[in-house]
């Protein structure tokens, strides 16, 4: 099978049984709402507050709720032996990564999705810069969590308590990825400044980011 | 080997205690700041002492992965654990240092946010390993070490956007540093160095035998095994 055959096998299979249990996906919700919930009622901002907040509370709500679908991403190939399995097959072990990462991508994707306009109806919010920068620094925050994300929880899967290991792992890389989402999401926000620069850091993280994972993941694959 | 140890601890004893005396004693107070800047001798120091040893650690790390030595793994592992303990020292006096200076204890200024984003990743570096179930760990750290490396200039970068509030690099950063505070700087450093070293090479040392013992555990186990 080639590189691409085996990303879409695994990614299909792995949409469908996240489309048949939705584990992840409910998880996250409900797990993103609380957050929500909980950070209207402390801060319980104005409208202009919101504005220079939101973009940092949006970003700490996803990246929260992310951890629960990534640390989900393996934990299903261990029942029945499927990694050992596929250790054991020829199939190279990129297209694996690959396709869990962009499964991730997509639960995150649906997760911000959702909770954009819970976002926007209770902060209140209207973005004074250009709104539709929004959508690319969505996508490239989004990689810049899943792709590391991904990598790490199958780092953990070695690890005792590995539901613990994963963002304490994750989370000192992802401090650059996060301040750049947050700043970003901030300027368009307040339209005060230009977003270009913490664009331009998200790229350079995704792309340094993505390129180091592909190149150690069959190391961390075959580690055991 | 084992001869050059009680050499260098004697040599660290000696530079430190002299050190000390230079650094509280023999460099001249410093006209604004007062006493309170002689923390600048140990802050420095540190700092370079702990960024040295984050570098060696990368460089073992990497090391490790190409060749599988298990000693560039047990040196990795060392100079995590010493960088930390002098990254936590340049933490831990830089804050006490800024609260009378600046008036605020901490501020997310370039060099500081760096140095927390360092001491947080080794942490975690730490946590792996110790956490770790699998054989594997030398790999999954030596793996992590080359995440943090990457971070590090993407972390500056983020960072660097914003002013930046500390003081410049007093060597090559082209400040003016009295040549009598350079040079008490420069002996603390060395006594620094020396006890990093020290303090690698103990647990170094340490580790080794700990290593040792859990192989002929392991082979004791496997010959009881097959009787």
């Amino acid at each position: 099978m080639s590189f691409l055959a085996i990303t879409r096998a695994t990614l299909a299979k792995d949409v469908r049984l996240e489309w048949r249990s939705k584990d992840a996906i409910n998880s996250m919700l409900f797990f993103a709402l609380l957050v929500v919930v909980i950070f209207s009622f402390s801060f319980d901002p104005t409208a202009e507050e919101s504005r220079r907040i939101a973009g940092g509370l949006i970003w700490v709500a996803f990246l929260f709720a992310a951890v629960v679908a990534l640390n989900q991403t393996w934990a299903r190939e261990l029942r029945n032996q499927v990694l050992d399995a596929y250790r054991v097959s020829p199939a190279p072990a990129n297209p694996l990564f690959l396709a869990k990462a962009f499964g991730n991508f997509i639960f995150v994707g649906v997760l911000e999705a959702v909770m954009t306009p819970l976002f926007i109806a209770f902060y209140k919010l209207r973005a004074l810069g250009p709104a539709w920068e929004l959508a690319p620094i969505a996508a490239l925050g989004t990689w810049a969590l899943v792709v590391n994300g991904t990598f790490f929880a199958a780092m953990s899967l070695r690890t005792r308590s590995r539901e613990i290991m994963l963002p304490l792992l994750l989370f000192p890389l992802s401090i650059p990825a996060l301040l750049g989402m947050v700043n970003a999401t901030t300027a368009v926000l307040t339209g005060e400044e230009s977003a270009r620069f913490w664009i331009a850091l998200l790229v350079a993280y995704d792309v340094v980011f993505t390129i180091a994972c592909l190149l150690l993941f069959e190391t961390v694959l075959e580690a055991e | 080997m084992k001869r050059g140890f009680p050499i260098l601890a004697i040599i660290t004893g000696l530079l430190l205690s002299f050190a000390l005396y230079e650094a509280l004693i023999a460099a001249p107070t410093e006209q604004t700041m007062g006493n309170v800047q002689r923390i600048f001798y140990y802050h420095v120091p540190s700092a370079w002492t702990a960024f040295l040893l984050f570098l060696i650690n990368f460089v073992a790390s990497v090391t490790y992965l190409i060749r599988r030595d298990v000693k560039a793994d047990i040196l990795a592992l060392t100079t995590a654990e010493v960088g930390v303990v002098f990254c936590t020292v340049v933490l831990v006096t830089g804050p006490i240092w800024a609260r009378p200076v600046w008036g605020i204890w901490w501020t997310w200024d370039l060099r500081l946010t760096l140095t927390l984003v360092l001491w947080l990743i080794y942490v975690s570096y730490l946590m792996l390993r110790r956490f770790s179930t699998s054989g594997q760990t030398p790999v999954l750290a030596a793996v992590l070490a080359i995440f943090g490396a990457l971070d590090v200039p993407l972390v500056y970068f983020s960072i660097w956007f914003f002013r930046t509030q500390h003081p410049s690099p007093v060597i090559g950063g082209g400040g003016s540093l009295d040549p009598r505070m350079a040079h008490v700087l420069l002996i603390n450093w060395a006594a620094f160095l020396c006890l990093a070293w020290l303090l690698c090479w103990t647990r170094y040392q340490l580790e080794l035998v700990k290593r040792e013992i859990e192989d002929a555990q392991a082979r004791e186990s496997l010959v009881e095994g097959t009787r």
